[in-house]
């Protein structure tokens, strides 16, 4: 099946990266291919949030922002 | 098969309930402010006639509370709002979350006093930690809770808001009963606090039943997200562990977390009860309220001080 490219920033991590899914990989495919609890995120494209059913498209460029905070 | 995940209107959804609704921008910020209305009349939290002092550190827990109490002050002229901020001295993390909460209290024309530990415990946080070897929540907390106590006393504060949220709830509930301390639990609550004391300023938490995902939420929506996240000292707290466990747990049993902090809703009165006979001691050294003949704080200062004399 055709891969997709997704740009991710996380938060958490600081950091950017680069990872690639099947075709028709939906944020929730993402998170679990990063090992991170849906619970403990929120994820936004083009500064808009988006659900964990959302389609992922070629070349999105996604950022996870993690809830915990504080301390 | 049919679709029970319902959208709230034509809008594009942000987020999704516990309830498995989708809601909008503008649904999720009405039913979020709802919420946190809800909870302030549901436990009382907030009378007519009040000066409440909100405990920011600049994260987006304390900014929402500030945020949505600050509209009810300006919708409730009678019930005034001030902020207060306590500056540990943590370099790289609490510099940074105090010009966010300088920033927000000078856009939105809120008074901010903010309380150092180097000008009050002599020292920053950073530099008890190399003196004394202790947990960084463990000192941080009770000069943290010492001070806003103090403070908020000082400046005929009526109430103390603070941004704890469910999570936060439902981890200090599972953490005391880890420890078997339940008199730790019946300090909880959304009007936290055992005994009625003039020395002690209520403390009340409006975010009690909204989570932590949904704070997140709100804050990105209404520009009042940080760039930072968990303090450094936290992360390998024994409530970070409790944490990542909880959320574990809420993942594969959602809900998980609503049914703890409501189970424990049900059982609060009877602890309440339990333990209301405590006695309010006065500390012999700087006559705030404690549970010893000398607070926890003034133990802590004079271990630093003693510390400091050796090392000289």
């Amino acid at each position: 099946m055709e891969k997709i490219k997704i740009s991710l920033f996380i938060d958490r991590e600081n950091k950017n990266k680069t990872v690639q899914l099947i075709g028709d990989s939906k944020v929730a495919d993402l998170l679990k291919e990063l090992n991170i609890n849906p619970v403990t995120v929120i994820v936004s494209r083009n500064s808009e949030l988006i659900l964990e059913d959302e389609k992922l498209n070629d070349n999105d460029e996604i950022k996870i922002l993690s809830v915990i905070s504080g301390g | 098969m049919i679709n029970l995940k319902l959208n709230c209107c034509s809008e594009k959804p942000v987020t999704s309930l516990y309830s498995g609704e989708k809601l909008c921008k503008n649904h999720f910020t009405e039913y979020f402010e709802n919420k946190v209305f809800k909870t302030i009349r549901q436990f009382n939290l907030i009378e007519k006639d009040e000066n409440i002092g909100v405990a920011i550190s600049g994260g987006k827990d304390s900014l929402t509370v500030l945020s949505i109490l600050n509209r009810l002050s300006k919708e409730n002229p009678k019930i005034k709002i001030i902020a207060i901020a306590i500056d540990e001295g943590i370099a790289g993390y609490r510099d940074r979350t105090l010009i966010t909460a300088k920033e927000f209290c000078d856009k939105n024309n809120i008074n901010l006093n903010i309380f150092s530990y180097r000008e009050e415990f002599g020292l920053t946080l950073d530099e008890m930690l190399k003196i004394l070897d202790v947990k960084p929540c463990t000192i941080c907390g009770i000069f943290r809770r010492y001070l806003l106590n103090k403070k908020s006393r000082e400046l005929k504060l009526t109430k103390l808001a603070t941004g704890h949220n469910l999570d936060d709830e439902c981890q200090s509930i599972f953490m005391n009963q880890m420890r078997n301390d339940l008199k730790a639990s019946a300090r909880l609550g959304p009007k936290a606090g055992l005994l009625n004391s003039e020395k002690f300023v209520p403390r009340i938490k409006p975010l009690y039943l909204c989570t932590e995902k949904e704070v997140t939420t709100y804050a990105f929506i209404n520009g009042l997200l940080d760039n930072f996240n968990e303090c450094p000292n936290a992360i390998h707290s024994f409530r970070a562990q409790v944490r990542d466990t909880l959320n574990d747990l809420e993942n594969k049993f959602s809900g998980t977390k609503y049914s703890i902090v409501n189970s424990f809703l049900q059982t609060l009165p009877y602890l309440k009860e339990k333990f209301k006979n405590g006695e309010i001691k006065i500390c012999t050294s700087c006559s705030e309220p404690s549970s010893n003949g000398i607070c926890n704080a003034c133990i802590y200062v004079e271990k630093l001080k003693n510390q400091v004399a050796l090392q000289n």
